[in-house]
């Protein structure tokens, strides 16, 4: 699975690094930082997938 | 003002938001708009248009061209001219100014900086779980002896005002927030303008404490210290918008809970749930509408609006339309796909959402940890605000569970 973070839309609502903390961490300002270079090691699918269905700005995309 | 008169009324065309029959029945009215007039428009304070779809609050949201913030708060006093700043950055602000009014108050919101206050946060739960047990007949009123006090105690400290201004706090809040335009004969010295005079005028004398009003104090935007009007209206701000957001949300949580056991046992034997649980309790309870000026002719969901009309942005609406959710309807305590809007979307997120969040989870914790067992004592007697932020006023409760030795 491949995941991305568009920084662009990412406005803090912070339930990625929440959710999936091995995945994402947050900035001093709050805005979403991902500690992966795309690829979601297998054992964290289900995290990268929640990661993305709960950001309300989209800003997250899985792709399997 | 436009009085709209008591009694059965149709929704789309005379609703008042700031009425007790629409605070009673709110979500009840958004879903009977959303099927039959998603745009509803009334004349109520001036004139207000109210959409209900999700599609058409993301939309106005994301558009801070056409819908400007200059006023977020709905009233017959509608501000003019004072975009792009505002009355009280950055929720007042447009872009570009808003940018950097909101990243000077960004760090002391971040997640990290907000987990600093948990302690104190459950330190005030659990002096008022203390004395709610102390009562011999297990009554209590679950907003005004728990649910109000605690965000009250946070921000206070936050911004280093003593804590027994807490009450004038929710006093400023109550006029400003619920029952907007119905204070113009208040004494001046009644008012949160003076109270916030007396505070800044009193704290440029020791400008230098750790708090964030000397933050704001020492802070410079482009080089330049903050202007007073700027420092006044975020104090403003975070007292006003960091009360009875959180206290509502909190408290809708603790009415949903005392009528749902199944919910409440589900928390205490399985905390993987209370991450799920505390989001849907945010969507389906969603205390906090905002509002906006059209800044020019534009449209709603094709109906057409003129410039500087009031627009109502109801998270809480969107966050029950079955177009973005399934089971909209429906609490369900392990939703794992909720992208909710309880605090908003775009550039205007809700700065104290971390703040909020943790709050009320902690403040859920602890009540639950103490009070696992309670119902309604009287569940006509239970009052839900008026105006843009809904939660119950008064939630008189009978505890269940058997009492502390």
């Amino acid at each position: 699975m491949r995941i991305a973070l568009d920084s662009q839309a990412c406005q803090g609502h912070g339930r990625c690094y929440s959710l999936a903390p091995e995945l994402f961490d947050s900035d001093d300002e709050g805005y979403a930082v991902l500690l992966v270079d795309g690829d979601v090691p297998a054992d964290l699918e289900e995290s990268a997938r929640l990661a993305a269905d709960n950001c309300p700005e989209f800003a997250i995309t899985c792709q399997s | 003002m436009t009085d709209i008169a008591a009694g059965p009324r149709d929704w789309a065309t005379e609703f008042d938001h700031t009425r007790e029959d629409y605070a009673a029945a709110a979500p009840a009215i958004w879903d009977e708009l959303r099927e039959r007039c998603p745009v509803a428009h009334s004349p109520a304070h001036g004139g207000v248009w109210l959409p209900v779809r999700h599609a058409d609050v993301t939309a106005i949201a994301n558009d801070t061209e056409n819908f400007s913030s200059e006023g977020v708060i709905v009233n017959a006093f509608k501000p003019e001219d004072l975009a792009p700043k505002g009355y009280a950055p950055p929720i007042t602000s447009d872009p570009p100014f808003h940018a950097g009014a909101r990243r000077l108050l960004l760090p002391a919101f971040s997640p990290r900086q907000v987990e600093r206050w948990e302690e104190a946060t459950r330190a005030a739960c659990r002096e008022l779980i203390d004395d709610i047990l102390q009562r011999p007949d297990g009554l209590a009123d679950a907003a005004v002896d728990y649910a109000q006090h605690i965000p009250v105690r946070v921000i206070a400290e936050m911004l280093g005002l003593p804590r027994e201004d807490g009450d004038r706090f929710r006093t400023f809040i109550h006029r400003i927030i619920e029952t907007p335009g119905q204070h113009a004969d208040l004494p001046y010295e009644e008012t949160l303008v003076h109270y916030l005079s007396q505070v800044i005028i009193q704290r440029r004398r020791e400008p230098h404490r750790d708090d964030l009003i000397g933050f704001l104090l020492q802070a410079e935007m482009d080089g330049q210290p903050l202007t007073d009007e700027h420092v006044f209206g975020t104090i403003a701000l975070l007292i006003v918008a960091g009360i009875d957001t959180t206290w509502s949300a909190l408290g809708a949580s603790l009415w949903h809970l005392a009528q749902h056991p199944e919910d409440r046992h589900r928390l205490v034997e399985d905390p993987e749930v209370a991450p799920f649980a505390l989001e849907e309790f945010l969507r389906f309870y969603s205390p906090v509408t905002m509002a906006r000026i059209t800044a020019n002719d534009t449209e709603i969901g094709g109906c057409p609006v003129p410039a500087r009309d009031w627009v109502l942005l109801a998270f809480p609406a969107a966050n029950r339309d079955p177009e973005a959710f399934e089971r909209a309807d429906e609490f369900v305590i392990d939703r794992q796909r909720n992208r909710h809007l309880a605090f908003g979307l775009g550039i205007h997120r809700c700065l104290g959402s971390n703040l909020a969040r943790m709050e009320l989870r902690v403040a859920l914790e602890e009540w639950l940890a103490r009070i696992p067992d309670y119902e309604l004592a009287d569940p006509d007697g239970v009052r839900w605000s008026t105006g843009q932020v809904r939660g119950p006023r008064t939630l008189p409760i009978r505890i269940t569970s058997p009492q502390e030795v």
